[in-house]
């Protein structure tokens, strides 16, 4: 089950003809899908994306209907090798992930599939994780797209023209023989618009005529003498086919006035913001009416030199907007222009920031910049919506930003994964530090406050890969981790097979929470839960023993602090070879409370005894150290001003998000700290039983309660 | 260019988990039932866990030419926002950083509530940062600011910040749409829609009011007792009137941790501290002297445990319905060393010495031990230990920290009667600030104040001292591991 159930939204891929469709962006490329009579959808879950996959989990029923086959890959790589279904028949295939991380992962079967080519229509859908809330290095896809020659569409972020794209693109790629990579911006896979649906239609030619007759051509295989002719047939026939689609479908477009000495061409999913900064220049209106002619790539990769050459003609100078870096567009702008002998200038990142996203902000100042320099009777004509921002901030704002509190992203309340590194802190104290190696996941949280935890992470599943080199003679061993998640993804492999065939003697911690809990909780191989459609419950361990692991400890209750820190000495400091793996299992606490929560109120609500268990500081003894927070980090666990005159210091409080995991206490205990921490447990309609007993506990304890609170107030102040 | 209507355009600035989405959902909703366009978008992601997200919305009412819809932004653009949503008054002070909030525009609607920021919450010491800059800055910069503790509104409603957000939008007027359509969007989502819509409309009443930030001043009581009179008549008649407030603190404290004889020992002690004319000396005594006499042993934990009014806060704080029965297990851990505190001094000082009584105990003190005190056996336990109270006296743990507290106020004096002293000896009475805690923390804490007491012996001459004991006594807050404090030390000499 993923975090979220998306039955609602399968409704929506349900829409026929002349339906609005509402919703996101991701999920309107979803319906594009099933109305460009897809036969296969394949991918990997993560941010800007999992939605696509998350919505096909839960719409088997559909999917079955229209005869498609999803398949949640096991990496982008798998993902992208589905692919291969398309090379010898009409189907088409469509797969996703999130890029750039997703696309190195998949590019070795990317490379493939684009240098034989395809017959059925090929389309790779793109989370680009860049800019303001990004969570991977930044880089661009477009690299990708150059390098294997497949086309790259970045259409214009409004529902109508995405769900268009789509269909467009399988065309596209059907004309050219070629993948073709549809670019969608992490806002643009999020935001909610409408466009209006056609039918789903079913493939007309199925996965299953295709077993029933297969076909080979020997020359769609990468293998000498036909990788040869495929790198020719890229040239010489794929390519001029893709620009004659490309211009005779006018997927780029041509916007704004036709005449003036200055134009604008920009990436098609940078086109709302452009306009809303021209908006505020006074250079256009708010439906996007500018006398300034644009030309919107909606492809970006070709580029069309004659659509080029025709909107630059005669210009004196012309602004391209590209965002991220190095500037592809710009270079090829100028190699166009300049064979063609036209001697407009490109102007792009001199006006415009080298690196980082194209905000609206950032776009206003290139575009005046621009418009100052090569048009400046336009600029000045126009009214301008807002004044110039001012060079530097107001004091009192400048003043303000060094004072605001960091929010790094943090284990969530509960976490099973917090105790694994508050363990792992409390080992250091006794070891000295320790190298560590990390993974992609959520316990790469621990490399921030307050854990402060880890060293390098080398992308998913390379957690054990990125302690390789520190197999060394040595007297302590380097940590690595890895979630279950990263482990299918290669870990197994790339990580635990790697070590034991090297006889590393590094110790490798597995998280394993039951999902993959990162990207939305998505089911994985191990997953504890059943799943209707998929295959479960394969115990990382048994896996880990397969490939020849001999030194394995399982801790199937996190929470315990002592435990976790006692198994992670004993990995570290035994003198067995080989690699000790340390497998940490507890169901991630997001996903266990949406199920349990919902039950336990439904029980309370019926009158069954129910007891919830919270954790609390006492007010009285906390003394405001905060040791507690420094080795934990939850969310519930806050600090609020003293209540005490005297002491000045604020004092550490318990909220009442607080699942009762247990930590608190564990760490309290495993780290000596204080007895400030109490365990409460709320007993839900109590029984005639649970009310006798405490009745009798309460009339002894009573009793001294009183008798105590007589002689304070006789000798209070 | 035709002049078509601009959007409205909402910045709602969420902390993970507190509803921002729901909000933005509603948003949506309520602009649709009233038939205008509407584009919401978001960059969610890892920020979901724990981090900031701001959700962007605009809204715009529908075109006069159909084929001419609005082109809808996907993030905010300093300067061109109209309404800033925030749900904790830090992420109100980063709106205005990254420009979203201006004078001539912005209206803001804002909870004054702090969740606090990892920074804050694992300082060691007092790491919360100022929120009156941030709430000065939000009053010059917005164009109107609507702002009172939501969080608080909603736990008296039962409800969660998002509704009460929702009705401090709907009444902030800065949309054009009716208070009916906001209901009908909630009741809609189909979701708690009860306690969300009164949610809603405590927010929406509370708004319309624009409450200002209350401040808060807790007056202090007076004497209960013959005993109290008799110290606080003591009190006015020796010491200046402002002191008066901090000294009923601290005998009020040591009354109810020992008895009135320890309280006239404070007195005494605080009344030998040599003092000009600002008293600002005897005022950081007064302080530090009542928590250091009144140092957390396991007498004083095992009383504040066992207190019927302890058992009714934690029903308070737990939320427990008067139905409800409430069970509670302390975590204690307490070491040979605790146990030997509690001793006769003479008994626990020979054992704690012997290395063979440590080894010989150790297995009982290995574990941390879970006590229920709300059970028979358990409560007993406690009661039994805060009993040991009129013995306090006798112990070992009175005896080492009289010794301490002797020590550190002879070095107070010594300091503050030497010539340009004072100030050294005001932060040096602040040093006591350090030991505090228990177990690891307690001996981190004497062991970073014994440091700063040996280098101002040594550094005794310096004109800087009150400041080099500052700078220390921050240094040794900084982090756990004493790296700061070694560092600062180093450059003092480097320096000298």
């Amino acid at each position: 089950m993923a975090e979220r159930s998306f039955t609602h939204e399968v409704g929506k891929l349900r829409l026929g003809a002349g339906e609005e469709f509402r919703g996101e962006g991701i999920l309107a490329v979803t319906k594009a899908l099933l109305q460009s009579g897809v036969g296969y959808v394949g991918g990997y879950q993560g941010a800007p994306i999992s939605h696509l996959m998350d919505v096909l989990s839960d719409a088997q029923g559909l999917l079955q209907e229209l005869g498609i086959h999803f398949e949640a890959s096991a990496s982008e790589a798998a993902a992208a090798a589905m692919l291969a279904a398309s090379v010898n028949y009409p189907i088409r295939g469509a797969v996703t992930w999130k890029s750039t991380v997703g696309t190195n992962v998949a590019s070795d079967a990317l490379a493939n599939v684009a240098s034989g080519g395809v017959t059925g229509g090929s389309l790779v859908i793109i989370g680009e994780d860049y800019g303001e809330g990004s969570s991977i290095m930044q880089e661009r896809s477009h690299a990708f797209a150059m390098k294997s020659q497949m086309w790259l569409l970045d259409p214009r972020p409004n529902l109508e023209s995405i769900a268009a794209m789509v269909e467009r693109g399988f065309e596209l790629s059907e004309a050219s023989n070629t993948p073709v990579m549809l670019e969608l911006r992490i806002r643009a896979c999020h935001v909610y618009g409408s466009f209006i649906a056609h039918d789903n239609r079913p493939p007309p030619f199925t996965l299953q005529d295709a077993l029933d007759s297969p076909t080979r051509d020997v020359n769609r295989i990468v293998l000498p003498p036909a990788s040869f002719l495929h790198e020719q047939e890229k040239i010489n026939r794929r390519w001029p086919a893709a620009v004659e689609y490309i211009a005779r479908h006018r997927l780029n477009e041509f916007l704004g006035g036709a005449a003036g000495e200055v134009g604008i061409i920009l990436q098609g999913g940078l086109y709302n913001t452009l306009i809303r900064a021209l908006e505020l220049l006074g250079l256009a209106d708010s439906t996007g009416d500018t006398e300034l002619p644009l030309y919107v790539l909606n492809v970006t990769y070709p580029l069309i030199d004659a659509e080029v050459i025709e909107f630059c003609r005669g210009k004196k100078a012309v602004l391209i907007v590209e965002e991220g870096q190095p500037e592809y567009l710009e270079q090829n702008l100028h190699t166009i222009l300049r064979k063609a002998d036209i001697a407009t200038r490109v102007i792009g990142k001199d006006v415009l920031p080298k690196a980082g996203e194209y905000t609206g902000d950032v776009l206003q100042r290139g575009v005046r910049a621009f418009m100052r320099a090569y048009a400046p009777e336009q600029l000045d004509r126009a009214t301008p919506l807002l004044p110039p921002p001012p060079a530097e901030a107001p004091k009192e704002v400048q003043a303000l930003a060094p004072l605001l509190p960091i929010r790094p992203a943090g284990f969530c309340t509960g976490c099973p994964e917090r105790p694994i590194f508050t363990a792992m802190k409390l080992l250091q104290r006794e070891l000295g530090q320790v190298h560590i190696s990390c993974d992609i996941g959520c316990h790469l949280f621990s490399i921030l406050p307050p854990f402060n935890l880890g060293n390098t992470t080398m992308g998913y599943g390379l957690g054990a890969a990125g302690a390789a080199a520190f197999n060394a003679p040595r007297n302590k061993r380097a940590i690595a981790v890895m979630g279950d998640g990263g482990f299918w993804h290669n870990g197994l492999t790339s990580g635990v097979g790697n070590a034991v065939f090297n006889q590393s003697d590094s110790v490798l911690v597995v998280v394993d929470n039951g999902y993959s809990a990162a990207t939305g909780g998505q089911d994985i191989l191990s997953s504890r839960a059943d799943n209707r459609s998929k295959s479960t419950k394969h115990p990382i361990a048994e896996a880990v023993k397969g490939v020849g692991v001999k030194w394995l400890r399982v801790i199937d209750r996190t929470y315990d602090v002592g435990r976790m820190r006692d198994v992670l000495r004993e990995a570290m400091t035994t003198p067995e070879k080989g690699p000790k793996v340390v497998l940490a299992a507890s169901e991630c606490m997001l996903n266990r409370q949406r199920r349990e929560r919902p039950a336990f109120n439904k029980a309370v609500a019926a009158g069954e005894r129910r007891v919830r268990e919270r954790f609390g500081v006492d007010a009285d003894t906390c003394t405001g150290d905060h040791s507690c927070i420094r080795l934990s980090g939850c969310p519930s666990l806050t600090i609020k001003p003293n209540p005490d005159p005297l002491r000045q210091d604020p004092i550490a409080h318990v909220e009442n998000s607080c699942v009762g995991c247990g930590v608190c206490g564990e760490v309290a205990h495993a780290a000596v700290l204080c007895p400030s921490f109490y365990r409460a447990e709320i007993v839900f309609n109590p029984s005639g039983w649970d009310r006798l007993l405490q009745r009798l506990r309460a009339s002894v304890i009573g009793f001294f309660q009183r008798r105590a609170e007589r002689r304070r107030l006789r000798h209070a102040f | 260019m035709r002049s078509e209507p601009r959007p409205i355009s909402i910045a709602v600035a969420a902390l993970g988990g507190q509803g921002g989405g729901v909000l933005a959902d509603w948003l949506v909703a309520v602009a649709e039932l009233h038939g205008w366009i509407v584009q919401a978008t978001s960059v969610p992601g890892v920020a979901q866990r724990t981090g900031t997200t701001v959700y962007y919305v605009e809204v715009c009412a529908p075109p006069r030419d159909p084929q001419h819809r609005p082109v809808l932004a996907l993030m905010p653009v300093p300067g061109d926002v109209d309404l800033v949503v925030a749900a904790e008054l830090m992420e109100a002070g980063r709106a205005v950083v990254r420009g979203f909030i201006t004078p001539d525009r912005t209206t803001t609607v804002a909870s004054t509530h702090r969740i606090y920021g990892i920074t804050e919450k694992s300082a060691m010491a007092d790491g919360i940062v100022d929120a009156n800059a941030v709430y000065a800055a939000l009053q010059s910069r917005s164009k109107r600011l609507i702002s009172f503790d939501m969080q608080v509104l909603a736990d008296e409603q039962g409800s969660v910040i998002s509704s009460i957000l929702f009705g401090a939008i709907a009444a902030s007027g800065v949309l054009p749409f009716p208070r009916a359509l906001y209901e009908q969007a909630i009741t809609q989502s189909g979701v708690a829609v009860k306690t969300n819509l009164a949610g809603f409309a405590a927010g929406f009443e509370q708004a319309l009011q624009r409450s200002p930030m209350t401040s808060l001043v807790p007056p202090g009581s007076g004497p209960t007792t013959d005993l109290g009179r008799k110290i606080d008549a003591r009190i006015s008649a020796t010491f200046p009137a402002h002191l008066h407030g901090l000294l009923q603190q601290g005998v009020k404290r040591l009354i109810d941790y020992q008895d009135g004889d320890y309280a006239t020992l404070y007195l005494d002690r605080v009344r030998e501290i040599p003092d000009s004319g600002s008293y600002a000396l005897t005022a950081a005594v007064a302080r530090h002297l009542a928590l250091w006499m009144s140092y957390e042993d396991t007498i004083r934990v095992a009383d504040l445990k066992t207190r019927g009014t302890r058992f009714n806060r934690v029903r308070d704080e737990v939320r427990a319905q008067s139905e409800q029965i409430v069970y509670t297990s302390e975590f204690m851990h307490p070491r040979f060393e605790e146990a030997c505190d509690t001793l006769p001094a003479g008994l626990g000082a020979r054992l704690q010495a012997s290395s063979t009584a440590r080894r010989w105990f150790a297995p009982l003190f290995r574990k941390g031990r879970q006590v229920r005190t709300t059970h028979v056996g358990g409560f007993l336990l406690l009661y039994a230990v805060s009993g040991l109270r009129r013995w306090r006296r006798g112990t070992l743990r009175y005896r080492v920290e009289q010794e301490r507290i002797g020590a550190w106020l002879a070095h107070i004096k010594s300091l503050a009667t030497r010539p340009g002293g004072y100030d050294a000896a005001v932060e040096l009475a602040e040093c006591q600030r350090l030991v505090k805690g228990y177990g690891d923390t307690h001996a981190r804490g004497l062991k970073n104040y014994g440091v700063i007491i040996d280098a101002v012996q040594r550094m005794s001459d310096r004109a800087d001292l009150a400041a080099i004991v500052k700078r220390l006594r921050t240094a040794a807050l900084a982090d756990e591991e004493g790296r700061q404090l070694l560092m600062t030390l180093d450059e003092l000499k480097v320096a000298a």
